[in-house]
């Protein structure tokens, strides 16, 4: 259950928002719009505990995240903005450092399973380097199939991907919320869910 | 099961950095070329006066090696925060100082110990003796992992800075003058016949003392700039 109450972001000496709050259950998940530059990548850096937040307060479980530290990370799938992947390794190569860094390894065959149900099968063992923008996001997004955390955290998964992937990801978050799991998702585009999403718009 | 967790992400941290070097090779090669010429450059220009040499040539091969290291020390953490693999890391249940100390080993093995390593060949253009040679390794092979623990502090308060690198030598450069003072004494304390024990166990001690420190301040300050 995560419960984020009264929370204001200020950056630098511009107020984003103010007093947002909300409550999640298991099982159900949230949909942040705006504007660009309303603070929604803020406010889920605020959530995933990268940014302290200006006042209010996340709870996880009842219990405020700052104090639950690495229990809560262990719970936790963030995908942000910067894709997180190493321009010089491969797609398995990226998936399998990322997963053995959170003590998660995972087997190759396991990860080219991940690849392909998000559409990358014939470029796998490329260097990221030379795949294409929408093929890193997919690449980046393989980790949803591959983690079994409870919360997720995705801060536009749609960008730069064509309608088929946009799919494979929507489904994705469908089973997740199915399975008991939380989603929070910014997003500028239609989300083809199955599932009923709270939503929220932040900013004036 | 904590501690084992911490040490295992100080293993793949290694082996992923590693990994990621043999792909760019160049990255690695640029400091050793610098050492290697730098040095180089001293027996050419000072003339070959052996006596003037064997004076000059442990503080030459200590602050050319010291700026070999500070040459590579902005892409520490730069490339991991701009491709956003460090706020992965940060994000992951393992704690965020087994991270550092990972890249700080890596990044020793890769730049400080091949120095080190290199530094007895390239002594012998200064005519030093075989004992002062041998001293001046040991005192470059527990210095330069200093250099790179004070260095990462450097690193990590610079990070996403305009014009870092040049701030890094100025936050940095103050702090390695006690390592240089004790690296280059030892082989004059050992000529002079005091022994350099003295100054190999100074060296030591400031070894452990960053070692302790330095991964908790570089920890704090990627955290402030990861908000």
């Amino acid at each position: 259950m995560l419960e984020v109450s009264n929370l204001d972001c200020v950056r630098g000496e511009r107020h984003l928002f103010h007093d947002v709050s909300f409550l999640l259950r298991s099982g159900e998940g949230l949909l942040i719009t705006g504007e660009n530059g309303s603070g929604k990548t803020s406010l889920l850096r605020m959530l995933v505990g990268l940014t302290p937040p200006f006042a209010g307060t996340i709870n996880w479980k009842t219990r405020l995240i700052k104090h639950l530290g690495a229990e809560y990370r262990r719970e936790l799938l963030y995908c942000g903005h910067p894709l997180g992947l190493k321009d010089s390794l491969s797609a398995t190569e990226n998936l399998q450092s990322i997963a053995s860094l959170v003590n998660e390894p995972v087997e190759l065959s396991v990860v080219q399973d991940a690849l392909e149900r998000i559409g990358l099968q014939g470029s796998a063992h490329m260097p990221v380097r030379a795949l294409s923008q929408g093929q890193k996001r997919r690449v980046s997004l393989a980790r949803l199939f591959l983690s079994r955390r409870t919360l997720w955290v995705l801060d536009e998964p749609l960008t730069a991907l064509d309608t088929k992937a946009s799919q494979h990801v929507a489904q994705a978050v469908d089973r997740h919320l199915d399975d008991g799991g939380i989603a929070v998702i910014t997003t500028h585009q239609d989300m083809a869910l199955a599932s009923p999403l709270q939503t929220m718009r932040i900013g004036a | 099961m904590k501690d084992a967790f911490g040490l295992s992400a100080i293993y793949w941290i290694v082996h992923r950095e590693l990994k990621l070097t043999m792909r760019r090779k160049s990255d690695a090669i640029t400091p050793l070329l610098f050492f290697v010429i730098v040095t180089s450059l001293f027996p050419l220009s000072v003339g070959t006066d052996v006596e003037m040499l064997r004076r000059i040539a442990p503080g030459v091969l200590w602050v050319t090696a010291l700026l070999a290291t500070m040459l590579s020390l902005p892409r520490l953490f730069e490339q991991d925060y701009a491709d956003g693999t460090l706020e992965q890391l940060a994000l992951s249940p393992a704690p965020l100082s087994a991270m550092v100390v990972g890249k700080v080993v890596a990044y020793w093995l890769m730049t400080g110990l091949p120095l080190a390593l290199l530094a007895p060949l390239l002594a012998l253009q200064f005519y030093l003796p075989t004992t002062s040679i041998l001293i001046l390794a040991t005192t470059l092979l527990i210095g330069t992992p200093v250099l790179a623990l004070i260095g990462s502090i450097g690193a990590s308060l610079t990070l996403g800075l305009r014009g870092g690198g040049v701030l890094v030598a100025l936050l940095v450069l103050p702090l390695y003058v006690p390592v240089l003072i004790f690296g280059t004494g030892a082989v004059d304390a050992a000529a002079s016949g005091l022994g350099a024990t003295a100054n190999v166990s100074l060296l030591t001690a400031m070894l452990l003392v960053a070692g302790f420190f330095s991964p908790m301040a570089t920890t704090a300050a990627l955290r402030i700039a990861l908000e």
